[in-house]
């Protein structure tokens, strides 16, 4: 028994040395030969981003398959922390860092670099049986901020309205806030405006894009890649004066769809090796190509 | 080799020095078991303890920027505006609610099948049920999240004719699935070791099967059944990835189990993520993993006693 148990704990050793040293060798992102490159290149943040970031990595991965790449999209905040610690080479957002932000990255001796990679035009959904078709952005601030409660009040249904959110962790959660709820585009802009009480805060677009489409009196905000035909688009009105526009990648472009925002990337400063030609790649026409299958509107052509 | 196998016969009378070290030998190796086995107790003690001290660390300094008052009953909780603000009132009021009506729906259940496995079932249907239930607590949590947001969450809102399915009470019912296996685990153990004796008192007496149940086993088995029920409390309280799923994460405080809400753990899991090391928002949060531990560690303390309340009496029958 005893000697049966002894050799087990041997085994054991062994193994969990092979697994030691074999973890120790994922090595960083080096260069090779002419155009074979290796590596491993962490990708953390945006959930908006993802379906994106994951596209290009598959194409990527095809051409250089020696480089492997992870995406993973618990949002853009947790994103930014990751590249403050270290622990992505590249972070994706739908936000801008804040200079809060860069300052704690510059004491941890990290400079963000960022890159745009795409355009959003930030959709506001609800369920295809709702019978309004627009919206003004004064209407959705008032809803997420609690006063606006009945669809009868915006020209709908009488039926109770379940606002749907992103939590804190979201990039679109910041940039919906301060763009629609906080009204920044307007005049009427309130700094000290915040998403009401009983605003529902999900910890993923997917599941507010589902419940959305499942709840006829739901309203929720994903980005352009995550509109699907299970849910009506309102067309978004600057002012009850002016025309609606549904977000596409024309108004968007030209500016005309008021709540548009860059995708970003984030790195520890240039990037450099597998890093800087991932970024070459979906910044090629090629990689904008995959932008618009996606999706989301690519950048514009210079 | 050849010298040990000639003198072997007469061994057991004169040890010889190979006998000895052989002897010797599984002394050592006891000791290295025994070692090994206090290594094993003192960290998982030393591990708990870590943790307490960490979660004091860290979240006791939330209560130099926060007033205890404004923290446990505050009810605004905005950790990325300028000025924050860290009301935990409604996460509190969430857990317990979460907490309080998933036990209502699990115990009856529960306790209705540890009866049947323990005094109706055949003993190979008690058998072969009794692993499967016990199965069930191995399902991983985002498993039964997924399940509530397919299955129940749309059957809760057109049953109960709601806003939206993603509320406290699907939760409550997802949480009472979960708690469920540990509930008829333990009570079906208790019921188990029952003796004999007081159901065959019980039917000379002229009693029914139902009667002898209810009124002489489960009453017998009552510490253990309470023990159970705490075990499930506890893992009630403590799970997060299907209450952030179902739970609908509104940050008012709930009046109604039909509201969406947000219960302490999904509060924690949601907000981690973005809160930067030593930050404010990481103390608040690290403030509310305190205090869920201590109300953890209250219900399983709770449980502990019973249970051991429960072998005593048994050990003087």
């Amino acid at each position: 028994m005893t000697s049966r148990f002894r050799h087990s704990a041997l085994i054991m050793a062994v193994l969990l040395m092979a697994i030691l040293v074999t973890a120790g060798c994922s090595s960083a992102p080096t260069t090779g030969g002419a155009n074979e490159l290796s590596g491993s290149i962490k990708i953390i943040g945006s959930n908006t981003v993802t379906p994106l970031a994951t596209v290009w990595a598959e194409d990527f991965m095809k051409v250089q398959p020696k480089v492997s790449i992870a995406v993973s999209g618990p949002g853009s905040g947790p994103g930014i922390a990751a590249l403050i610690d270290s622990t992505a080479d590249i972070c994706q957002a739908s936000r801008a860092i804040t200079a809060k932000e860069i300052d704690q990255a510059k004491a941890k001796g990290v400079n963000p670099y960022e890159i745009q990679v795409a355009s959003d035009g930030l959709s506001v959904v609800v369920h295809p049986s709702n019978p309004i078709s627009d919206i003004t952005i004064a209407q959705l601030s008032g809803i997420y901020t609690g006063k606006i409660t009945n669809w009868k009040e915006v020209g709908g249904k009488d039926a109770s309205i379940v606002a749907l959110s992103r939590d804190t962790n979201s990039g679109t959660h910041v940039f919906f806030k301060e763009h629609v709820v906080q009204m920044a585009v307007l005049p009427t802009a309130d700094k000290k405006l915040e998403y009401g009480p009983k605003v529902l805060m999900l910890p993923s677009t997917e599941e507010g894009v589902s419940e959305t489409a499942k709840n006829p009196n739901a309203i929720f905000y994903p980005g352009l890649g995550y509109v699907s035909d299970k849910v009506k688009v309102l067309g978004i009105k600057k002012t009850a004066n002016d025309s609606a526009i549904l977000p596409s990648v024309k108004t968007v472009l030209d500016g005309t769809y008021p709540v548009s925002r860059p995708l970003l990337f984030y790195t520890n400063g240039a990037p450099t090796g597998a890093s800087k030609a991932f970024v070459d790649y979906c910044l090629s026409s090629e990689g904008q190509k995959r932008v618009i299958e996606v999706g989301y509107v690519p950048l514009a052509q210079k | 080799m050849a010298m040990i196998q000639q003198t072997s016969p007469g061994a057991t009378a004169t040890e010889t020095p190979a006998a000895k070290t052989l002897r010797g030998r599984l002394r050592i190796s006891e000791k290295l078991v025994e070692g090994g086995i206090w290594l094993a107790g003192i960290i998982s003690i030393v591990v708990l303890l870590g943790v307490f001290f960490l979660l004091l660390k860290e979240g006791l300094p939330t209560f130099t920027h926060t007033s205890p008052g404004e923290f446990f009953f505050g009810d605004k909780w905005y950790p990325i505006s300028e000025p924050p603000r860290f009301g935990t009132l409604p996460f509190l009021v969430s857990t317990l609610m979460v907490t309080i009506i998933s036990t209502v729906i699990a115990v009856p259940i529960g306790i209705g099948c540890a009866a049947y496995l323990s005094e109706v079932a055949p003993p190979k249907v008690r058998e072969t049920l009794k692993p499967i239930i016990e199965l069930l607590a191995g399902f991983p949590s985002v498993v039964m999240g997924l399940i509530g947001l397919l299955l129940i969450s749309p059957a809760v809102q057109s049953m109960f004719n709601l806003n939206t399915g993603l509320c406290g009470l699907t939760a409550s019912i997802m949480l009472a699935f979960m708690s469920l296996p540990v509930i008829v685990s333990v009570s079906e153990d208790a019921l188990s070791v029952v003796p004999d004796e007081f159901r065959q008192a019980s039917y000379a007496l002229g009693t029914t099967k139902w009667e002898t149940i209810w009124h002489v086993c489960i009453p017998a088995a009552l510490s253990g059944i309470a023990a159970a029920v705490m075990l499930g409390v506890g893992r009630a309280i403590g799970e997060t990835m299907t209450v952030l799923m179902v739970a609908g994460g509104a940050l008012a405080v709930p009046i109604s189990p039909a509201d969406p809400m947000t219960p302490m753990t999904a509060a924690i899991a949601s907000g981690i993520g973005n809160a930067v090391r030593g930050g404010l928002q990481y103390q608040a949060l690290f403030a509310i993993g305190l205090v869920l531990f201590i109300m953890t560690l209250i219900v399983n303390l709770f449980a502990d006693r019973v249970l051991e309340r429960e072998k005593r009496k048994f050990a003087r029958v």
